[in-house]
């Protein structure tokens, strides 16, 4: 083969495998990502059961029922609306009533987000950037005392 | 005082960092050797000052200062030494003064021991290094000062989070950085070499001991920091495909491409051009990594700094100095001399190939961590990239690479055998077939755990193999085989145990993931629950007191057929300070597998959430990862790799050190097989 030839092959072998990841990637970003929601939003759009979402606010103050067996119930709010999560396994450090919350999990067909992940937030200082932009949205941004 | 001259010295060093900018380059433009000398003695005084500066920060930080609002807000008077000395990097300020002192930790180290570095290439290579330097001293005096003051000074401080008061921030964070920022060398020879506009297999033969350490601290670091995540988080995962582990992962990718295709240019003198780009690539990479931390503008549990002025500040530089050697780079590198002619199937060509699914790889990741930002950007919807993409999409592609890695170093230079190659691999793909059998056959379904298992012991055993091929094992007498491996060059020990390690990573991530076992319950004193074999059994409840924090611990006694093996102590903390509890877990280590116990709240009947897992050859995910950083250092300590070192005679006629060499002509003959 001529040094053309070669490099052509080349340009071909590292065509096709980036047209093959390209086509993987597009697939798996219709597929595969989680939209986040606040309680509004939730309230508004009803989504279907089974679809994987991300909720996030603060937990409600006196929401939190603890059951048997590391079963945990409680609810996010925006203050506008909220909305029933339901979770198993032990929640995470910082987790309290009145603090900021992501829940991940499907909706099942009476309407609680059964979470298989929830993330707390981090410090006194950071809330995860989607609860602090839901809550500017509502209204109940607290400014530097909730994040800065 | 102290911590004025901590400011003071970072001044200078910015202001020694903007003669190092200008004045080797100007020296080397204008064939000045006493500019161009400069360049060394001004690297080595950057290192001092900045030095200074992190010493009196430290120093600030052990004494509680809490005049300095950087020790106001990370540190308390109660805080044992060892977090109040990590606690200095444990913040944005501090761990960008961590970041400008390894840089110059680096320049200083090129001025050191580039002494036979051609005059003109040290010039250049140590004013690019301060380039970067000068951009992130001004960084941090403008915009991330950790000296400034606060007055009145408060009478306590506000505790580091407790989540990091961890050894594993004293290692995690400086070993990440050693890695991040040490490829900035390898950034600083490109960059030189095409503002020189000549290259050749010498210059790969410079950068890739750097390449190689940046590597191996970028290895350990990433390994160090999924187990800190492991032991800390109380969740039992070590990956989480979090932007900010996709931000050290992304330029380990692109450095292990940039390492493997500087073998092809300093034995074939070829892919000159594309492991220019690699260099430049890699850094790019570690710093969009940086911006992606420092920023706060992704959504992360990392992200403990969220200041706009700041990330806009980090963006400029990222655009800088991306684009500016991007544009460096198309405007010098068609001038290049291409090299050498390989076949596609060759050595070359599988190395091309690894290049080709390590980018490809590593441009997934790329676009999996800023997709949520482009989205958001574009839509206004928040959306989360996760798990289910990346071990889709970036799993399906690196297990093809990984299929290949055993092939690969089978091949001879310029023309190989697929099928021959293929062929001295027969015990390895046997083995192989019986391992992936043997997990296949007692539980007929599991067929991606028993490829997934096939695949690890492929990998391993092809480096075996190809070890056992090299000394001629079993087909020479034992003696001459000890021999030959006395004698095997360190790259080629290297090599086997960096292979032999990504084997034993795959072997860990497929049994962790198929054979996990996990129970969640509420426990009460005498409850016994059995996990993995053995059997668990909560005692009771220790209360105790720590340094500065109050904990309750739950003493758990591990029986397996009945005989007591060992005992674990899971823990809840209470952080007076902050008010906040952190959940300390317990491991045991039972061969390469592990039993993880965290421990959750206590409710009013008495019974405590806990948190069990049976983890199977969990410990080979991060052991790998050292055989990998091990492979490494082999690789790094091979005299002929050693930068200075004497060139044995008989090779001596076939290397091409000197500088102006811009056409080696004749490639090297191909040294020994590796």
């Amino acid at each position: 083969m001529t040094r053309k030839q070669r490099r052509l092959t080349l340009i071909a072998v590292a065509g096709l495998v980036v047209a093959a990841a390209g086509a993987l990637v597009l697939y798996a970003l219709t597929d595969k990502i989680v939209f986040f929601n606040s309680p509004s939003d939730i309230v508004a759009k009803h989504p279907q059961p089974g679809i994987r979402i991300r909720l996030g606010g603060l937990v409600k103050e006196g929401s939190v029922e603890r059951g048997a067996d590391a079963h945990v119930a409680f609810e996010v709010t925006d203050t506008v609306a909220s909305v029933p999560v339901t979770y198993v396994g032990i929640l995470p450090d910082l987790f309290r009533e009145g603090q900021g919350v992501v829940a991940e999990g499907a909706f099942d067909a009476s309407g609680k987000l059964v979470a298989d992940t929830v993330l707390a937030k981090h410090d006194e200082r950071y809330m995860p950037k989607e609860v602090a932009d839901a809550l500017k949205k509502s209204g109940e941004w607290r400014g530097k005392t909730a994040a800065k | 005082m102290v911590v004025e001259i901590g400011h003071f010295a970072l001044v200078l060093a910015f202001a020694l960092a903007l003669v190092q900018s200008v004045a080797p380059i100007w020296g080397s433009r204008t064939g000045d050797i006493r500019l161009m000398a400069t360049a060394a003695p001004s690297a080595l005084g950057q290192l001092l000052f900045v030095a200074i500066a992190a010493a009196a920060l430290v120093h600030a930080h052990v004494v509680s200062d809490f005049s300095v609002v950087n020790v106001v807000e990370n540190s308390h008077s109660l805080k044992p030494l060892l977090y109040k000395i990590t606690g200095v990097w444990g913040n944005h300020e501090g761990s960008m003064l961590l970041w400008v002192l390894i840089l110059a930790l680096f320049g200083g180290l090129v001025a050191l021991f580039g002494a036979n570095l051609p005059a003109s290439l040290k010039a250049n290579v140590l004013a690019v290094q301060a380039w970067i330097a000068s951009a992130f001293y001004l960084f941090i005096l403008c915009t991330s000062n950790p000296f400034a003051r606060i007055s009145p000074a408060p009478l306590e401080g506000n505790d580091l989070n407790p989540v990091l008061q961890d050894i594993g921030l004293a290692i995690h964070p400086p070993l990440l950085y050693l890695g991040y920022v040490g490829f900035s060398i390898a950034f600083s020879f490109a960059v030189a070499a095409l503002i020189d506009g000549r290259i050749d297999a010498a210059w790969a033969r410079w950068v890739r001991p750097w390449s190689l350490a940046a590597w191996i601290f970028l290895t350990l670091g990433i390994a160090m920091g999924s187990y800190w995540a492991y032991y800390e988080l109380g969740w039992g995962g070590w990956w989480f495909w979090d932007p900010v582990e996709n931000a050290s992962f992304m330029p380990w990718l692109a450095g292990t491409a940039l390492l493997h295709s500087a073998v092809v240019m300093e034995k074939r003198d070829a892919l000159k051009i594309w492991t220019i780009l690699l260099a430049i690539l890699t850094f790019s990479l570690s710093l969009l990594g940086t911006f992606l931390v420092r920023s706060g503008v992704l959504t992360s549990v990392h992200a403990f700094a969220t200041d706009p002025e700041r990330g806009v500040f980090i963006l400029g530089i990222l655009c800088l100095f991306i684009g500016g050697s991007l544009t460096l780079f198309a405007w010098r590198a068609p001038g290049l001399k291409p090299g050498g002619l390989f076949a596609p199937i060759s050595r070359e060509g599988a190395l091309v190939f690894n290049n080709l699914f390590l980018t490809v790889g590593c441009a997934i990741v790329l676009v999996g961590t800023l997709y949520p930002l482009l989205y958001e950007m574009a839509t206004g919807a928040k959306i989360t990239v996760g798990p289910p993409f990346f071990n889709l999409v970036f799993g399906a592609f690196i297990a093809v690479l990984l299929v290949a890695v055993p092939l690969g170093p089978m091949l001879a230079w310029k023309r190989g055998d697929l099928l021959a190659a293929a062929e001295r691999l027969w015990l390895a793909l046997a083995l192989a077939a019986i391992a992936a059998a043997a997990v296949w056959w007692p539980s007929t379904g599991a067929i991606l755990t028993a490829l997934g298992v096939g695949l690890a012991v492929w990998v391993m055993a092809g480096a075996v193999v190809e070890w056992a091929a090299r000394i001629k094992l079993f087909r020479a007498p034992l003696a001459d085989s000890l021999s030959r491996a006395r004698g095997l060059p360190g790259a080629a020990w290297g090599m086997t145990f960096a292979h032999f390690g990504i084997g034993m990573v795959i072997l860990g991530i497929v049994s962790e993931t198929s054979w996990n076992e996990e129970r969640i319950l509420a426990m009460k004193p005498g409850e016994v629950v059995t996990i993995g074999g053995y059997q668990v059994k909560l005692d009771g409840m220790i209360p105790r007191q720590g340094e500065n924090f109050s904990e309750e611990a739950a003493h758990f006694s591990i029986r397996r057929g009945g005989v007591q093996v060992t005992f674990l102590e899971p823990s809840r903390r209470m952080f007076a300070t902050r008010r906040t509890a952190t959940s300390e877990t317990a491991i045991a280590t039972f061969g390469f597998s592990q039993l993880y116990i965290a421990l959750g709240e206590t409710d009013k009947t008495g019974a405590s959430a806990v948190r069990l897992y049976w983890k199977p050859l969990v410990t080979l995910i991060w052991l790998g990862a050292v055989v990998m950083a091990f492979g490494g250092l082999c690789s790094l300590l091979d005299r002929r790799l050693r930068v200075g070192a004497p060139v044995p005679a008989r090779k001596a006629g076939s290397k091409h050190v000197g500088p102006g060499n811009i056409d080696p002509g004749a490639p090297a003959a191909p040294v020994a097989a590796e």
